[in-house]
């Protein structure tokens, strides 16, 4: 069974946020993932950004490929619409999702094996074109459904449970999609949700193709001695490069007058995302700085986390087609359809 | 043989021939006379041979010339070609700026030579307008030799180029070359000529994909998903255009639809599917290699219950195949496409007027039953520029969006189960994201059970895989039925076809009737198959099945879905790109042996005897 309904308990303790409903109200089926895998704890990390954010369920889509990660969308949001769609092929199923209605709040879920393999294209192109979209990438360097075999994520070295190395070089997801122009890219661990929550939070109210890559420890296939993708290498090499705050519209006053702010972006609808710091020679609004500090730090063994790179000002895909405000979906049909005595002008130049 | 002859121009494609060919049929057509053109073209940009065939038939008949009373000449390297194609009797203009070679000639056909290249290169100045004037000369030439109305080639010259007096005056200049070069040199007009008439008043000029196209744009589709590839990249275009024209606010500029041009069909295919999830109506447009990659989404489609609409526009063969050239090889693929359990509702438009109304009814379709629909179309359709009854828009339409639960449903049945199928019905009702959050269900490809909850369960899985096969089979009597021409008392023999084999095989028909041939006729227009199909298959002792591919594609699903025997059937087969004439298929019929172009049995025979088995045996239907 891939997800089990909840019974809903009723916790009267539990905190409400502006909508009166609780992270409870939130949640979705019950988790049918290994104990320990951190798949479920992005699950965990993304209800708390979406119950903080006051978002309404109905207003949501959640959308992914196949996988363990991909499987996810069934446990948080049962309030919300999922499509479990076709390994690999979420990406096309979110731009026609968005493309009908740009009003929803479209939150993808995907793995390496679905993402950097056999979804690599459509990957590419989601953030090519530029559609708003969260998409978080559970990261666990193999495919942890078909059991265990090394996904393009793998390092050089990292090796299988059986002790066979990697050898081909890894896809990073990061660093391919600043290459590629996306307009927000950052790392999380599945291991810290203090640091994920503002950048999942961040994620949704950017609009735009939002990349967020999470190292998200396999417990049953990958997360060995040799692993590079286990949470003890996770935690010992982890490099928080750019932690942030997400300060939604409502509190934005007092996100603006807070001294001494290294680096502070305002997003499209006013909030705003806080650096608490950044090194000397970094700049997550600068494009081939960001990747070249990234690398920088790679080099040296580091697994760089952050918001790493971010552009409020590219229109996303509905402002490139300029495309209606209002959604597709409610545009009403006599202002779709020109009618007979247009049929019957147009008809001239057919003689 | 007023009205009544064929003729045929071959040109290098790339140098604007197709034009001046357009040109020439368009001012038939405007003479009031029943017309077709067919584009036999290459792949390719420029370069290779090209050739457009004009059938002018007082009577109506449109399918391709069997023999050209005049061909036109005009790419040296097809003269060998060109020159035997003219029948007995007939006339070859060529251009005779340089010799054409004696061992061409023959004795029973009129050689005119016009030297086109020579004219024009005095007449004009620089290359490419030269050669781009050449083909107005020829277009002059017809003008005399076939007595086309000279004022209304004129007139059309001036609406094409209103604004650019000195292209007018070079186009006319052009006309003239020819037009008196064969008024000077030859008897004109030809023994077979145009007299106007008055049968094109309620016609126009189109093509299926344009026409295509403005159902889509009619039926209200807002998101269109594609990748390019011939012969579908037109349908697209021509949406765009159209919306471009009739979906843009005025005064903000903002645009009330959304196309995609994807990475891949497959993507396409997805984009699709996620819109039509969401509850736009939703289409992509495609060929033969995109279907195939687009199987995966198909199947999702298919047993999430998704609404999408999908043309095929079919081409030649596997992998490239021929791209430029027509058949209808995609009929399996389509009625079962994907893998498992699944069965489509395909649509067979036979000419543009049906690719229009076809194309509104797929999304109704689509949405009444919750299903991918096919419109399969062909190059032929698609492509070629046909005369077709003016369209007309019943503007009291409104788009069948089916079964959609709002907010007030939701808050009156309580609890919602995406599967389940209120009191046995076959479609269940479906909610759309961004409505209620009472609506919310999880869409899985995964095994599902009425409520959308994960099974593996067999009975459960079941149960929602037999209300999918009701549904199918409520869909028989809901596609489009067949067109059945029955004379009373139903004839032993009958004929059943698909498609743009229409057009041959009703004329062929009407030869055979002329000749005493008692012989019924019903075109499928939709699949699954209805009531009347499985009816016109029993009550007749001998069937003939005519398509446009190698294996009897459509035989083959009479025979699977009605139980007809496939040795019942005898198939009459054409599958070498080029659209059909009426002529072979009259012919077969009347030996009563399966037709297979010619070089097929020299490599069969022998090899299996498959082939050779279910032969049926010969006799004319009476
Ligand atoms: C077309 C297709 N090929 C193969 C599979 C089998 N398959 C299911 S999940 C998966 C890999 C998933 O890996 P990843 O995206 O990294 O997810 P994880 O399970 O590691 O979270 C594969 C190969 C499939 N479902 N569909
Ligand atoms: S196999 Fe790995 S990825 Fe899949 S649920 Fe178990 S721990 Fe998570
Ligand atoms: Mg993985």
């Amino acid at each position: 069974m891939t997800s089990i309904p909840k019974p809903s308990v009723r916790h009267p303790g539990l905190p409400r946020n502006a909508l009166g409903l609780t992270t409870r109200d939130y949640e979705g089926g019950m988790s049918t993932l290994c104990a320990g895998c951190g798949h479920d704890s992005i699950t965990a990390a993304i209800i708390q950004a979406v119950w903080e954010l006051d978002l309404p369920p109905h207003r949501a889509a959640k959308l992914s490929g196949i996988g363990c990660s991909s499987k996810t969308t069934a446990y948080f949001m049962r309030q919300s619409h999922g499509f479990n769609a076709v390994h690999g092929r979420m990406p096309a199923v979110a731009s026609g999702v968005h493309a009908a209605n740009r009003e929803l709040v479209c939150i993808g879920v995907s793995g390496d094996g679905d993402s950097l393999s056999i979804g690599l294209g459509q990957l590419c192109h989601a953030i090519r074109r530029n559609i708003n979209l969260l998409y978080v990438l559970e990261n666990n360097g193999v495919y942890g459904l078909t059991k265990g075999q090394f996904s393009a994520s793998a390092d050089v070295g990292s090796k299988s449970k059986r002790g066979e190395p990697n050898v081909q070089p890894p896809i990073d997801p990061v660093l391919l999609a600043i290459t590629l122009g996306a307009t927000f890219v950052a790392r999380g661990f599945s291991g810290d949700k203090k640091q994920l929550v503002p950048i999942l939070k961040a994620g949704l109210a950017h609009r735009g193709f939002a990349l967020v890559d999470v190292i998200s420890p396999c417990v049953t296939f990958n997360d060995h001695e040799a692993s590079t993708k286990s949470y003890r290498f996770t935690r010992g090499h982890r490099h928080e490069l750019a932690p942030v705050d997400f300060i939604p519209l409502t509190h934005e006053i007092a996100a603006a007058t807070v001294p001494g702010d290294p680096v502070s972006v305002t997003m499209h609808d006013g909030s705003v995302v806080r650096f608490r710091s950044v090194g000397e020679d970094y700049d997550p609004t600068d494009r081939d700085a960001a990747y070249a500090h990234i690398r920088r730090l790679q080099a040296q063994g580091e697994v760089v986390t952050g918001l790493l790179y971010i552009d409020e000002r590219a229109p996303d895909m509905h402002g490139v087609n300029g495309t209606i405000e209002e959604p597709l979906t409610r545009v009403p049909y006599a202002s779709l359809c020109p009618g007979n005595a247009a049929l019957q002008k147009l008809q001239e130049e057919y003689r | 043989m007023k009205n009544d002859f064929a003729f045929k121009i071959g040109t290098v494609n790339g140098t604007g021939s197709a034009s001046a060919n357009g040109l020439i049929m368009q001012a038939i057509f405007r003479m009031g006379i029943p017309v077709s053109g067919k584009n036999v073209f290459p792949s390719n940009i420029q370069g290779l041979p090209t050739w457009y065939e004009i059938r002018v038939n007082g009577d109506g008949y449109t399918a391709r010339a069997p023999r050209f009373d005049l061909v036109v000449a005009l790419n040296p390297t097809t003269y060998q070609r060109d020159v035997a194609e003219v029948r007995h009797g007939g006339f070859l203009l060529y251009d005779s700026s340089w010799p054409l070679d004696p061992a061409l000639a023959r004795d029973d056909v009129s050689l005119l030579g016009i030297p086109f290249g020579r004219m024009c290169g005095e007449a004009f100045e620089g290359d490419r307008e030269r050669q781009l004037m050449r083909n107005i000369a020829y277009a002059g030439a017809l003008v005399a030799l076939l007595n086309i109305d000279m004022s209304v080639v004129e007139g059309m010259i001036r609406e094409q180029f209103g604004r650019k007096p000195a292209l007018i005056d070079s186009n006319f200049k052009a006309l003239r070359l020819g037009y008196d070069f064969a008024t000077a040199s030859f008897a004109c007009p030809l023994p077979f000529h145009l007299e106007r008439m008055d049968a094109t008043a309620d016609y126009i000029i189109i093509d299926g994909n344009t026409a295509a196209a403005l159902g889509c744009l009619y039926a209200g589709a807002t998101v269109g998903a594609w990748y390019p590839i011939t012969p579908a990249t037109s349908l697209m275009e021509a949406f765009k255009s159209l919306c471009e024209r009739y979906r843009v606010d005025r005064e903000t500029g903002q645009k009330r639809f959304c196309i995609l041009q994807a990475e891949d069909e497959l993507a396409a295919a997805g984009m699709v599917v996620g819109a039509g999830w969401t509850g736009a109506r939703a289409f992509t447009p495609t060929a033969g290699p995109g279907i195939s990659l687009m199987q995966e989404f198909i199947g999702l489609a298919y047993y999430t219950e998704i609404p999408a609409v999908f043309f095929d526009v079919q081409r030649v063969g596997p992998s490239t195949g021929m791209p430029t050239r027509t058949q209808q090889g995609d009929l399996m693929s389509l009625a079962y496409a994907s893998h498992g359990d699944t069965k489509h509702i395909v649509l067979f438009p036979a000419n543009p007027e049906e690719c229009f109304s076809f194309a509104v009814r797929a999304f109704d379709l689509a949405e009444r039953f919750q299903t991918p629909v096919f419109v399969a179309s062909d190059l032929d359709i698609g492509m070629n520029d046909w005369m077709c009854r003016r369209l007309t828009w019943d503007d009291g339409y409104r788009p069948d969006r089916g079964k959609v639960l709002g907010a007030e449903d939701l808050e009156r049945i309580g609890r919602f189960s995406r599967y389940l199928g209120d009191n046995g019905d076959a479609v269940a009702a479906r909610t759309l994201p961004g409505i209620d959050p009472r609506g919310a269900y999880f869409t899985r490809g995964s095994g599902h059970d009425v409520h959308a909850g994960y099974t593996e369960d067999a009975a459960a899985y079941s149960q929602v895989l037999a209300r999918l096969a009701r549904k199918l089979e409520q869909a028989a009597a809901a596609v489009p039925p067949p067109v059945i021409d029955q004379r009373d008392g139903a004839a032993s023999a009958g004929i059943i076809t698909i498609g743009s084999c229409d057009a041959a095989v009703r004329e062929a028909v009407d030869r055979l009737r002329s000749e005493g041939v008692a012989l019924d006729y019903m075109r499928i227009r939709g699949f699954p198959f209805g009531a009347e199909v499985a009816r016109f298959l029993n009550d007749h002792e001998r069937l003939f099945v005519v398509e446009q591919n190698r294996d009897a594609q459509l035989r083959a699903l009479l025979a699977i879905e009605t139980g007809t025997p496939r040795d019942a059937m005898t198939p009459i087969l054409d599958y070498g790109g080029v659209p059909l004439s009426a002529e072979p298929i009259a012919e077969a019929v009347k030996s009563g042996h399966e037709l297979r172009p010619a070089n097929y049995e020299l490599t069969s025979k022998g090899v299996s005897s498959q082939f050779t088995a279910g032969r049926s045996q010969p006799g004319v239907p009476r």
